[in-house]
């Protein structure tokens, strides 16, 4: 085997010009793809992560038909506190959840005193809540980052609009689940920069003060946004839980709660999809260009070594160790095709992080690209090239291995 | 015994709508460690001859024994085994492998066909460098070596395996004279030493008289046998 590489190596620096030409055709395209996976998959990464960690979770458990109306935060759809028990416990029986928060969530009149508008907001226990979506306090713009009771956070935008500050007195106005209308007044505590999503604009209080302006006896739950302890187990765990919660059922029989994970959710898991598959046409295209390259440089070598293919098969070489020896050149330029894109594509990536590249998405501004190179994706790629360029071969070099001897000596 | 026995060989070639009759009933018996010739005008039917004994072409009709196998019967991946553990070749354009140096090229066939243990290896090159006198050119490659010393090299490589027949088509075609007497010394002496029967082609009749057994083929046929003296090997 080590001579049929020596062989390879040898014939394939023979043709110095052609070889490293291939092999930049094969480097081009394999820094193209990891560069383009790394941003991507860094982007994607980034986006999810400030889409789970400041304001849905990695998953959120509703009462059965809320998420069908969640753009009315319907009050009558709510978990009520008997059902919320046998929640909590399913959940705090599961060991790969890190933290839950319960949100009661509904939308009303925020006023300033002198003006009126609309605000979605959330109850939450500020430490559940804090623990479940981290980011959530990195989204404080001003203000304190911890919330009481009798205390608001509200969106950036509102706080502009309505010129509110930190410290400024405001009423938050509600209708209830039995349709009368009460309002409470709140210290503005904190001004939250808004995020990508559905409740990237919400307000949040404390879920008592919730309650008590839905005139609620004990506050009801909207939603519980679930945290993992391991993000990767996401589909499991949604799988798992909502085989437990399936199991309690209200009284006409049917499940009283489901189980969302982030993308069922978010409209961005669409985006997400869009990038994977714009990855996934890259990588096609990688494939192409290693094919096309492999092929026609392997066709090339034996059309030009006809006589030497002639000349090893009349001495006794087996088809079989001529057909290994194109295999092996093809080979070979693959795998130094994949090494120096590897090497340069890694060399970008760095770059990348070194000049710090700043992009704004929605109302996110300034965002810090922090491209990150999973091994994993060095690996797959390396061996996806590879694999093609030893099956681009392999057509050239059967045609070697078949070659009868007394033609190929023959040619001029 | 023969080591190589022809018997009514015909052989035929479709060119077009013509068919060329290459051979017409050639006949004819070697006996191991002969130097033999066979020579004839181009197109008499010469490398056909060469290239059937070679195992690397099948006659039309007639049967071809070399060693001891009927070379009708093999199938690719057998004849390639057949060449492999049998014969030797030398070509006219010594094809050498040109990113081989000329130790690599003659320990090509012990490392790629034969599977030769290394120390074996060496030995055997060893000693054939020697004996064709390219013991001190063994690291340089065939751009870096004469005509006559590419087919020294080859005639190294074709001997080193150990074949019982070393076939050579117009193994001198492309030497000056003084070469190709070189060569052709060579040869003789390598089947002196070895017992190996050699066949060669040429057209060259100062060549021609150093052979010791010379068939003259003309349009496909044998037309004379020619004996000058036994092999001197022992």
């Amino acid at each position: 085997m080590n001579n049929l590489f020596k062989i390879a190596v040898r014939n394939l620096l023979r043709y110095k010009r052609r070889t490293l030409l291939t092999a930049s055709l094969i480097t081009i395209g394999v820094v193209f793809v990891l560069v383009f996976t790394s941003v991507t998959g860094s982007f994607k990464a980034m986006m999810i992560g400030q889409i789970t960690d400041s304001m849905l979770g990695h998953l959120q458990v509703h009462r059965k038909g809320y998420v069908a109306s969640i753009d009315n935060l319907p009050l009558n759809l709510n978990i009520k506190p008997q059902a919320y028990q046998k929640l909590t416990e399913a959940l705090k029986a599961a060991p790969e959840i890190a933290a839950f928060s319960p949100r009661l969530k509904f939308g009303g009149m925020f006023s300033n005193f002198t003006e009126t508008t609309n605000i979605r907001l959330n109850g939450v226990y500020p430490d559940r809540e804090f623990q479940t979506v981290p980011l959530l306090t990195s989204r404080i713009s001003a203000g304190k980052k911890t919330l009481s009771r009798g205390e608001i956070m509200i969106p950036t935008l509102l706080a502009k609009g309505l010129k509110v500050k930190v410290g400024d007195a405001v009423v938050v106005v509600a209708t209830n689940v039995d349709g009368s209308v009460n309002g409470k007044q709140f210290v503005v505590s904190g001004i939250l920069e808004s995020a990508t999503g559905p409740g990237g604009r919400d307000g949040y209080l404390h879920i008592e003060d919730a309650a008590e302006v839905l005139r609620m006896p004990a506050a009801e739950i909207s939603e519980v946004a679930v945290r993992l302890k391991d993000f990767s187990r996401l589909p499991d765990v949604v799988r798992h839980l909502g085989g437990r919660l399936a199991g309690e059922v209200n009284k006409e029989g049917r499940p009283i709660f489901e189980v969302h994970a982030w993308e069922q959710l978010s409209p961005f898991f669409n985006i997400a999809q869009m990038i994977d598959v714009m990855t996934f046409f890259i990588k096609i295209m990688l494939i192409a260009i290693v094919l096309i390259s492999i092929m026609n440089v392997m066709i090339m070598a034996v059309y030009e070594r006809i006589r030497e293919i002639g000349t090893i098969a009349a001495i006794g070489t087996l088809p079989g160790k001529i057909l290994s020896m194109f295999v092996i050149e093809g080979f070979c330029l693959g795998v130094l095709g994949a090494i120096i894109g590897d090497i340069i594509g890694s060399a970008i990536v760095l770059i990348i992080n070194v000049i710090g590249i700043r992009f704004d998405f929605a109302q996110q501004k300034g965002l810090l690209l922090t491209a990150t190179l999973d091994p994993m994706d060095l690996l797959v790629i390396s061996t996806i090239v590879i694999i093609v360029a030893v099956l681009a071969s392999l057509q050239p070099a059967f045609k070697a291995s078949r070659m009868e001897p007394i033609a190929a000596l023959r040619h001029v | 015994m023969p080591l190589i026995i022809a018997d009514n060989i015909h052989k035929d070639y479709q060119v077009g709508d013509v068919v060329v009759h290459a051979l017409q009933g050639v006949g004819f018996e070697i006996e191991p460690a002969s130097f033999v010739s066979f020579v004839g005008p181009s197109g008499s039917g010469k490398t056909t001859l060469l290239n059937l004994i070679g195992c690397l072409d099948k006659p039309t009709a007639g049967t071809l024994t070399v060693a001891a196998t009927d070379i009708a019967r093999l199938d690719r991946k057998e004849s390639a085994a057949f060449r492999g553990s049998h014969l030797g070749f030398i070509f006219q354009d010594f094809n050498l492998l040109p990113v081989l140096t000329v130790y690599e090229n003659i320990e090509y066939p012990l490392l790629m066909v034969q599977n030769v243990p290394p120390a074996e290896r060496k030995e055997r090159i060893g000693k054939l460098l020697t004996a064709v006198g390219m013991a001190d050119q063994q690291d340089k490659y065939p751009d870096q070596i004469s005509g006559g010393q590419k087919q020294r090299v080859a005639i190294a490589r074709a001997l080193v395996t150990h074949p019982e027949l070393v076939l050579a088509d117009e193994p001198t075609a492309n030497l000056d004279s003084q070469t190709a007497y070189a060569v052709i010394n060579l040869m003789k002496r390598m089947r002196d030493e070895l017992a190996t029967t050699f066949i060669f082609s040429t057209h060259d009749q100062k060549i021609v008289g150093e052979a010791e057994v010379i068939f003259r083929l003309e349009d496909g046929s044998i037309v004379a046998k020619e004996m000058k003296g036994g092999a001197s090997h022992e």
